[in-house]
Parts: C-alpha cells; structure tokens; sequence
C-alpha cells in the first residue's frame, strides 16, 4: 500500500503524477491520508489518528479503506 | 474534545481533454420534501422503499392539459387512460376533475365501474375484448373502439337482436411521419381499410358509429404528427357526412404525449427537449379549426393521455443499501428498489436525488437494484455525491406505469401513498406481504408438509 514515490500531492487535494501526466483533485480526507501515506506511516497508525480526531465508527474507516485502496489501485498511484 | 466531521476519502481524475460542451450539472440539491412532507417522515411511516404521489401535482397537469385544449378548441372531453395508473385514489382524482375512464381490458373495464363511472363515460380500447367483455360494454352502453374485423363481425353478431344499437368507433391506424408506424392496433388509413370499417357498420343498421380513434404512439417528439393525424380523422369523418349523409360525433386523438423524463440515449435531458402540451394543443386544435367543419358542428375531441399527466407527480423513495467499488475501478452504490418496481428505469433515465446533505464531491456511479440479477440496474452513470449506507434518495418522474407494470418478483412491491391537497398523507395501497402472495397458492396433498 505504499504510494508511488515521485507523486506530488498538494495540501488542498490535488495531484500529480509526473510519470503518466494524469492529475487528480481529491476531497479533504483524501488530501490529507495522502499527507500521511508519504510520510510513510503504516495503515494502522493512519487509521487510528482519523479514528482520534473524526466523527467515524472503526468499521466504516476500514471498509473505506480498502474503498480508498482501490481508488489509488485504478489511478495508478500505488507501488506495485 | 469535539470529533470533526468525516467524508470519505475520494479523489476524481481530471480530465485535460474536451469538457462536455453543455457543462457539468451544477447545483446538485439534496432533496428533502416532497409538498412540504419530509421525506424522512414518510419513509419512517411508510417503510423504505416507497412511493409517494401529489394529489396536488396531478391535478395542477389535469388543469393545465384541459386548459391548453379548452381555450383553444370549444368541445373537449379527457378519458384517463387506466393502465398509465389505475390505483383507485389516482384514477378518483381525475374523475373528480371530470375525465372519463380509457381502458383495454375486462379487468380495466370493470375497475372503471367499481369507481363508479357511467357505462356511457367508459371508452373500451384494445385489441383483445371477448365476448363476455363486449356484451358488458353493450350492457352499460360504453363506447366500444374496434380494433379488428374479427371483432367487428362479432359485434355485429352480438347486436343483431338489440333494440339500443351499440355505440361504437374504430381504432385507425396511419402514416404521421413518425416511424416505426404502429400498424399492429386498427384498420389502416391509408389503404382504404379504415373507409371499409366504415361502411361496413353504417351498412349493417345494428352498430351506431359514433366516433373514429387513433393513438398513434407514445413519448412523441413531434407535435407536427398529431396535427397529420388531426387531419386524417377529419377527413374521414367529412367523407362519412357527405358520402353517407352520417355524423360523427367524436374524433379520439389517443395519448401519447411525453413527460419531461429523459430517454435513454438521449443527448439532452426531456426538460430540454419535449414539446409542451399547449405545442399540441395549438397543432390538434387549428387542425380541426381549419378543417371546414362547420362551427356548430365541430365533433368532440377527445385524449387519451396518461403519462404526461402523472408521471412527474410520482417519486420513488429508497434507501442505500451499500457501496461497492467494481473491478474496472467505477463506483456503484446497492439501493433497496429494483427494476421490478421500477419498470420505466429500461426507458428512462431517472433523475436521483440524495434526501440529506451531502459533502461537495461528486462521483460517476452505478446505481444496482437489490434484485440477485444482471438486468437489475437503476442508473448506469449518474453523478452523484459519495453516498452512504442508510442514506435516502428519491427517484423522480416514476407516476407513470410503475404501478402497474410492477411486478412482485424477488422481493414484495411496496406501499403507495398520497400526498393530499392540504399535506395530509394516505396510505393508497398497502405493502405486500408473505401472506397476500401466498394467498392463491394451492400445496397438493402428498406435498403439504404443515398438515
Ligand atoms: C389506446 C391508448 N390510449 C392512451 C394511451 C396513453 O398513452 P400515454 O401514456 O403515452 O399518453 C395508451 C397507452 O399506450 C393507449 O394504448
């Protein structure tokens, strides 16, 4: 799940893949799980800091997750 | 400490290429009410899925129909065409509004007594009447529109004997322009059948020709068409004055107008494109206008309309049953109402609507029935904001053959209510149970297991 190491990523969303030329915006959350992936936080202490801070039960963050998984899979931004 | 708000992570690629050339929809809004009734209310007392009607709203589209004619046109008289909806309370509001009752079947035909209408206000259409079904309709003196010779022959049999000759019209069938033609229901105009229906019944002295029928077609798209059939009517019924020295009493235009529901396929939504039922009203009315009837001899009109008068008065309410993301990447959401209910979702592509507030970003979607079936899709691209399980929408426009073309297949249909002129809601039909669709059911002996 890590993500693509040359992709920049902005602070309000948006997003670049330099390789492919695609672009992308995202929402607030996405920004900022992007933010913590390139940190190189784990998926566990990832999740546990939205659960500290959001309005969200455990099991609607674990299956976006994998939701959020598959949106970085199809866009090609995840290392293989 | 206070939690922040949460959305669900999503990103949307941006397309460097074309933009569409009309935009993107902008002002998506949650729709909340329905005639002030919260939607979350009614799916609180009714139960989720379920559809909902505006008394108000049917009879605000019965109003302005009768308008556009009757301001246009001094004799005209609206049948409701039962199968577009034949819920009681519905077809209730429109003879309440003074329509006459259109049916095409023994089952509509004696739905239509049950409401009380008169015999002589009851229009029987179709090609499929049996005997039984016709000497009721001579009974109550209706207006019996044949379809085919077959039938006529066996009018003719059924009324040799009869003091009160029985009041009939024949269904024609003609070229409009609009293709494919629907030759199927009739005698056909233009080689010559229609004119030897004609003098077939006023030759016989047993039948009363009172009228001459078309219905030529259904969602049309052009007024021009109504105005070629206007014409056709006319002339045969000028022909049968002056030929055979018999007046016809009514020309029947049929239905066929569409509601501003968009077609699958179609390019720009319905709202933009459909003709106003004043654009019909205007091209019928100066057809017969200018026909050269004489102007205290001008035949009664009548129409037949169905879904332009109720289709956008119905909504569907449902709830969000899951989200799934497929395997190409597109997100789909799972929804409690399948095609089952929702028969017109293979013409149409209905508007849906989130019921609560919802974060800005918006997504292309599948929206799946719950129906364990490959057929079973509401909406193959729909942009709508990221929904989630719980979550309301409401489908709009579905007032018209829903409730009737539904079928109890998978799972049970659902209750039907109304929205009254002064916002009280009523129950209209109840929901299914396991026990009403057990009701017919018979187990043989040897298999009955509960003995
Ligand atoms: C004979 C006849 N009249 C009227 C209608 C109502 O048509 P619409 O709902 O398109 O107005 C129909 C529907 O098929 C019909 O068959």
């Amino acid at each position: 799940m890590k993500l693509k190491s040359n992709i920049a990523t902005s602070e309000n969303g948006f997003i670049f893949n330099p390789a492919t030329g695609d672009s992308f915006s995202g929402n607030g959350m996405a920004a900022q799980l992007l933010e913590a992936m390139k940190s190189g936080k784990t998926e566990d202490d990832i999740k546990q800091d939205i659960l500290s801070r959001y309005e969200v039960s455990e099991s609607q963050l674990n299956s976006d997750w994998d939701n959020w998984m598959l949106q970085l899979k199809e866009a090609n931004l995840l290392e293989i | 400490m206070e939690k922040l708000p949460y959305e669900k992570p999503y990103i949307k690629k941006l397309q460097a290429g074309a933009l569409n050339k009309f935009g993107s929809r902008t002002g998506l809004q949650p729709f909340k009410s329905i005639d002030g009734v919260s939607v979350k209310s009614l799916i609180e007392n009714y139960g989720s899925p379920v559809f909902v009607l505006s008394e108000k709203q049917i009879r605000k589209n019965y109003r302005a129909a009768y308008r556009a004619f009757s301001t246009r046109y001094p004799k005209v008289q609206f049948a409701w065409s039962y199968k577009t909806n034949y819920l009681n309370a519905v077809c209730q509001i429109f003879h309440q509004e003074g329509s006459w009752a259109e049916v095409v079947s023994g089952f509509e035909y004696r739905k239509a007594l049950g409401n009380g209408v008169p015999g002589n206000k009851i229009i029987f259409n179709g090609p499929g009447k049996s005997i039984n079904d016709l000497q009721l309709a001579i009974e109550h003196d209706s207006l019996i529109h044949i379809d085919h010779f077959d039938e006529l022959n066996l009018l003719l049999t059924l009324s040799k004997n009869l003091v009160n000759k029985p009041r009939v019209a024949i269904r024609i069938n003609m070229d409009t322009g609009v293709y494919p033609l629907w030759d199927r229901f009739g005698f056909n105009y233009e080689n010559g059948e229609a004119w030897s229906a004609v003098t077939k019944i006023t030759g016989s002295g047993s039948l009363q020709l009172v009228g001459l029928h078309c219905h030529i077609g259904t969602y049309m798209l052009s007024a021009d068409a109504y105005g070629i059939a206007a014409n056709k009517l006319a002339e045969l019924a000028v022909r049968c004055q002056t030929e055979l020295n018999h007046k016809i009493e009514y020309l029947d235009l049929g239905g066929g107008f569409p509601s501003t529901n968009t077609l699958k396929g179609a390019y720009l939504p319905g709202n933009d494109t459909v003709p106003t039922i004043d654009d019909f009203a205007e091209v019928i009315t100066s057809a017969l206008l200018n026909f050269g009837f004489a102007n205290d001899d001008l035949p009664l009109l009548i129409l037949e309309s169905g879904r332009v008068l109720i289709d956008d008065a119905g909504y569907l309410l449902g709830t969000v049953i899951a989200n799934k993301r497929l395997a190409n990447g597109k997100g789909a959401a799972i929804v409690d109402f399948g095609v089952n209910i929702l028969f017109t979702s293979f013409w149409y592509e209905h508007q849906v609507s989130p019921a609560q507030d919802f974060a800005a970003h918006t997504e292309n979607m599948v929206i799946y029935g719950p129906l364990c079936m490959n057929i079973d899709v509401i909406r193959e691209s729909i942009n709508l904001p990221l929904l989630n399980p719980g979550d309301q929408v409401v489908v709009h426009k579905v007032g018209a053959y829903n409730m009737t073309q539904w079928m109890q297949f998978i799972t049970l249909r659902p209750a039907v209510v109304l929205i009254d002129e002064k916002l009280r809601t009523h129950l209209i039909r109840k929901n299914e149970t396991l026990e009403y669709t057990a009701e017919p059911e018979l187990v043989p002996a040897h298999l009955n297991n509960n003995k």
